[in-house]
């Protein structure tokens, strides 16, 4: 077995958010309707789109439905979007028909907190009333966590962010655990999968608690537990993650590079 | 009409009023002649707050948020909103909280002139325990437990668009968000526009608003700057970035405001001001 030292050297060097990006993109089936928040979610639906999953709709809240943009948006209504978009609907539209409607496979979602239920909090830090930090809020978080068919969530992982008390609940995961999602009438199975700079959390079949199933390459569980806030299940059957293909890290940099040349370019 | 007149006459101190724009065509014209007059303890009510609420909150003319999602698009924290939240400056801010699902279908229920929406959200979270405006309700068809939220009705609307024609209908077209749920859903309705044309073009995804459910539609070319109006100009992201430093501190912050924003006469010589300094980009 060679060490992650020669595994690493043999590869291309790759950074851990480049591999969290590639990591949650693979997860991207071709053809699904994908409803995309800004930021993480946004760069891994685009590289799933210019890599393995050509045919794959990216849904904005902004009302963009087939949205392809070349380069990715700062905002979630950058006119890049509705450019080349299949249609443009109204915000209630894109709420009431499309995701509530059931017509969504995927929602990629961001957080700023999780707890081991993959409940998330992007309200505030501290106490509601009187918050340390004020967050943006919901968005369009709640319901795309409730009616997306599944849902992916993407974020770094720090134990400030993997805590084991939510101070706010803005979007619902699996609840409490067990079956008590089911017993909010939602229609959508909830998080199937978290990716994170450090590897891949599922929930297990039963009690719906996140379990550590995949570590990226060179990352040690100890480290993973380390930034986690709450006992940490792992997988019995812990996989290593593939590391990233030559094709995706180039198509990866390529869209940032644009993206960044784009923000210049309408700077100058 | 004259924008000034229009504002002064139509938003009084203490109303309900919504600008609306979803990242596109976000009316910051009108926002900054909200502030240069000086209207007070104003209920905002807005999806995205984004930097045009941040201007009016910092400077004092809120008492009230009603939105969905608070933040600077891309970029980070809205810091006058924040500190308005978590410091109570320069006055406290009352919030009333939602998603955008809720927001959409509070505007659709509005327009409608119906009491309320029902949406299956919201249960589970902490939204529900906070927000007082989030109430379970039971379909008296199936049975089933769903949530309620009541109507807006603003008491003004003001939405940015491309053009109107000579009669007052008006044109949007892009990404074209909640703007028509919005101005339908008030009493009354102010539009800026990029121009006034003799026929309205058919574009892609178009709305057209009917003269009928319009108060007053004022020419302000580059209104939304630095949001953006879909075939006129693009969003200036770097201005948007740029906000981040200009807002981050109270004093910095009320300079800039003094300098190009009470200090000017309309949003022309605002965009001059700002050229000046090398703020915006083009």
């Amino acid at each position: 077995m060679r060490s992650h030292q020669e595994e690493k050297s043999s590869r291309m060097d790759y950074a851990a958010d480049e591999m969290m990006s590639i990591a949650a993109a693979r997860e991207l089936r071709d053809g699904v309707l994908c409803f995309v928040g800004i930021g993480l979610p946004s760069e891994a639906a685009n590289l799933a789109r210019k890599t393995h999953a050509p045919n794959c709709m990216l849904i904005y809240e902004s009302g963009t439905i087939g949205a392809k943009p070349e380069v990715l948006p700062l905002s979630i209504g950058d006119g890049e979007l509705a450019e080349h978009a299949d249609s443009v609907v109204t915000v209630p539209e894109i709420f009431n028909y499309w995701l509530q409607g059931g017509r969504i496979d995927v929602g990629f979602l961001g957080a700023a907190q999780i707890d081991r239920y993959a409940n998330i909090n992007t309200t505030v830090i501290g106490d509601y009333q009187k918050p340390k930090v004020r967050l943006p809020g919901a968005g369009g978080a709640p319901e795309i966590a409730a009616s997306a068919k599944e849902v992916i969530i993407i974020l770094r992982h720090k134990r400030r962010a993997f805590v084991e008390n939510l101070d706010f609940l803005t979007s619902v995961g699996h609840y409490k655990g067990g079956k008590s999602r089911e017993g909010l009438g939602y229609t959508g199975a909830g998080p199937t999968m978290v990716i994170t700079d450090l590897g891949i959390l599922r929930p297990r079949e039963e009690s719906r608690e996140l379990e550590l199933v995949a570590v990226h390459p060179g990352v040690e569980v100890d480290q993973v537990r380390e930034q986690t806030g709450w006992d940490l299940a792992v997988s019995d059957d812990l996989k290593t993650t593939s590391p990233p293909t030559e094709e995706e890290l180039g198509v990866l940099r390529e869209l940032r590079r644009k993206t960044e040349a784009a923000r210049k370019e309408g700077a100058g | 009409m004259d924008l000034k007149e229009a504002v002064s006459s139509l938003i009084s101190d203490g109303d309900s009023v919504a600008l609306e724009g979803f990242t596109h065509l976000i009316p910051f014209a009108a926002a900054h002649e909200i502030i240069r007059q000086q209207k007070k303890d104003l209920t905002l009510i807005r999806m995205t707050p984004d930097l045009v609420y941040d201007q009016i909150i910092g400077m004092g003319c809120a008492g009230k948020l009603i939105f969905s999602w608070g933040g600077n698009p891309g970029v980070g924290s809205l810091h006058r909103f924040r500190d308005a939240v978590e410091n109570g400056w320069p006055c406290p801010l009352e919030i009333e909280e939602h998603s955008h699902a809720g927001m959409a279908n509070r505007y659709v229920a509005g327009a409608s002139r119906l009491p309320f929406a029902v949406l299956r959200g919201y249960k589970g979270t902490d939204l529900s325990r906070v927000t007082e405006t989030i109430a379970p309700i039971k379909c008296p068809f199936t049975g089933e437990e769903l949530v309620a939220v009541p109507a807006i009705n603003p008491d003004v609307a003001v939405i940015h668009a491309q053009q109107s024609d000579r009669k007052g209908n008006v044109a949007l077209w892009g990404i074209v968000g909640i703007q028509k749920e919005a101005a339908l859903s008030a009493e009354s309705v102010i539009v800026t526009v990029e121009e006034v044309v003799d026929e309205i073009e058919p574009h892609h995804f178009q709305t057209v608003i009917p003269h009928v459910a319009v108060d007053a539609v004022c020419v302000v070319p580059r209104g939304a700057y630095p949001s953006y109006a879909h075939g006129y100009y693009d969003r200036d992201n770097t201005f948007y970035e740029a906000w981040d430093g200009i807002s981050r501190d109270r004093e910095t912050f009320m300079e800039w405001m003094e300098r190009h924003v009470m200090g000017v006469e309309d949003y022309a010589s605002h965009l001059k001001s700002i050229e000046k300094e090398g703020i915006v980009s083009r």
